[in-house]
């Protein structure tokens, strides 16, 4: 049986798609068999950040609507083996993604992978809910910014009412995950830290992604960051899936890069 | 942190952050504690209470505790004083 794991957090440009991508990628490149479904109808992306855009013929919503099978719909990814990705819809109304259309598709998912990632739509709208509606687990991303945290905790509420989980009496496993951390600033006071984020949030930290150039040069190239191994930010991709499924892994790209003594007495 | 942080007494901009967040984020949990039904039925418990006495919504406190794995809901309805 499939986990089925929704990557959320009501606000949007924190890094929901970046994350889904490479989580998913992440997890194959273990040997999984993994399929990533975007739940953003109208403002479908995740294609994109795939590098799979020419490739789509048909979307979730034809799915849910019988135009086409999960086969046709699932675009098998070139690098990895065991990744599917089903696009989102461009044209649908959003309102096609029915909760009982997306729990077929699951159901239909779950057979044949090992685990399915959500990419939620910003907000928290029809599409944000039902993207979280089937949830196993959930990963938050926020940035270490006062409106992503805020809205993080409204939808850490959500994810412990408004989920099948939740109606079930069970709960959704909830993991936070930083992303566009710069530990410069942290140390200057002008971020806050690692350490804030969790005393207000009170979920088990997955992972602190490093602000980073390579994240949009891998978009730029849609290549999920994950691939770049030689990058911060896809080493701590790679970390936090290893932390997805168990294992140990020790938080790094905390601390800021050791300066100079002389910028360091000035305070650079 | 140089040498010049050490004369800075004021607050960083981070711990300005957090202590916004600590206020609001605790506010909003407390409005619907996670039970999306609890702004109304507070507002239908003023209802009923008003049926008897003249109170107002700011009169009806709200609170929900855990205790272990027992939530307790508290409602406390401040009665104006008696004439």
């Amino acid at each position: 049986m499939a986990r089925i794991i929704v990557v959320t957090s009501g606000k949007g440009g924190v890094g929901k798609t970046t994350t889904s991508a490479s989580l998913a990628t992440g997890l194959a490149q273990r040997g999984f068999t993994v399929a990533v479904l975007d739940f953003d109808v109208g403002l479908r992306n995740l294609d994109l950040i795939m590098g799979c855009e020419r490739r789509v013929v048909y979307d979730f919503v034809n799915v849910i609507q019988g135009e086409a099978s999960l086969h046709q719909a699932l675009i098998r990814d070139k690098r990895v083996e065991n990744l599917f990705i089903l696009a989102a819809s461009q044209t649908k109304d959003k309102e096609a993604l029915t909760f009982e259309g997306v729990e077929r598709v699951l159901t239909e998912l779950a057979e044949r992978c090992d685990y399915i990632v959500c990419d939620s739509p910003a907000g928290i709208e029809h599409g944000a809910m039902v993207a979280m509606y089937f949830a196993d687990e959930a990963i938050v991303v926020t940035n270490p910014e006062v409106s992503s945290v805020r809205d993080s905790d409204r939808v850490l509420g959500l994810l412990q009412s408004k989920t099948r989980k939740a109606s079930q009496g069970e709960s959704v496993r909830e993991h936070l995950l930083l992303t566009r951390y710069d530990p410069l600033r942290v140390e200057r006071g002008e971020m806050l830290s690692v350490e804030d984020v969790q005393e207000i949030l009170a979920i088990p930290l997955l992972g602190v992604i490093p602000e980073s150039k390579s994240v949009l040069q891998a978009s730029n190239a849609g290549e999920p960051v994950i691939l770049e191994t030689s990058s911060d930010a896809g080493q701590a991709y790679a970390d936090a899936v290893a932390r997805l499924l168990g294992e140990e892994r020790e938080h790094r790209f905390l601390k800021p890069v050791k300066k100079g003594f002389f910028s360091r007495l000035f305070g650079g | 942190m140089g040498i010049f942080s050490y004369f800075r007494s004021k607050k960083t901009s981070a711990q300005i952050a957090k202590n916004r967040l600590q206020i609001i984020v605790a506010h909003e949990r407390a409005e619907n504690c996670g039970y999306d039904f609890l702004p109304q039925l507070r507002r239908e418990i003023l209802l009923v209470v008003q049926k008897y006495v003249p109170v107002e919504l700011d009169h009806i406190r709200v609170d929900l505790t855990k205790d272990g794995n027992c939530e307790v809901l508290e409602f406390n309805v401040t009665l104006p004083e008696r004439k």
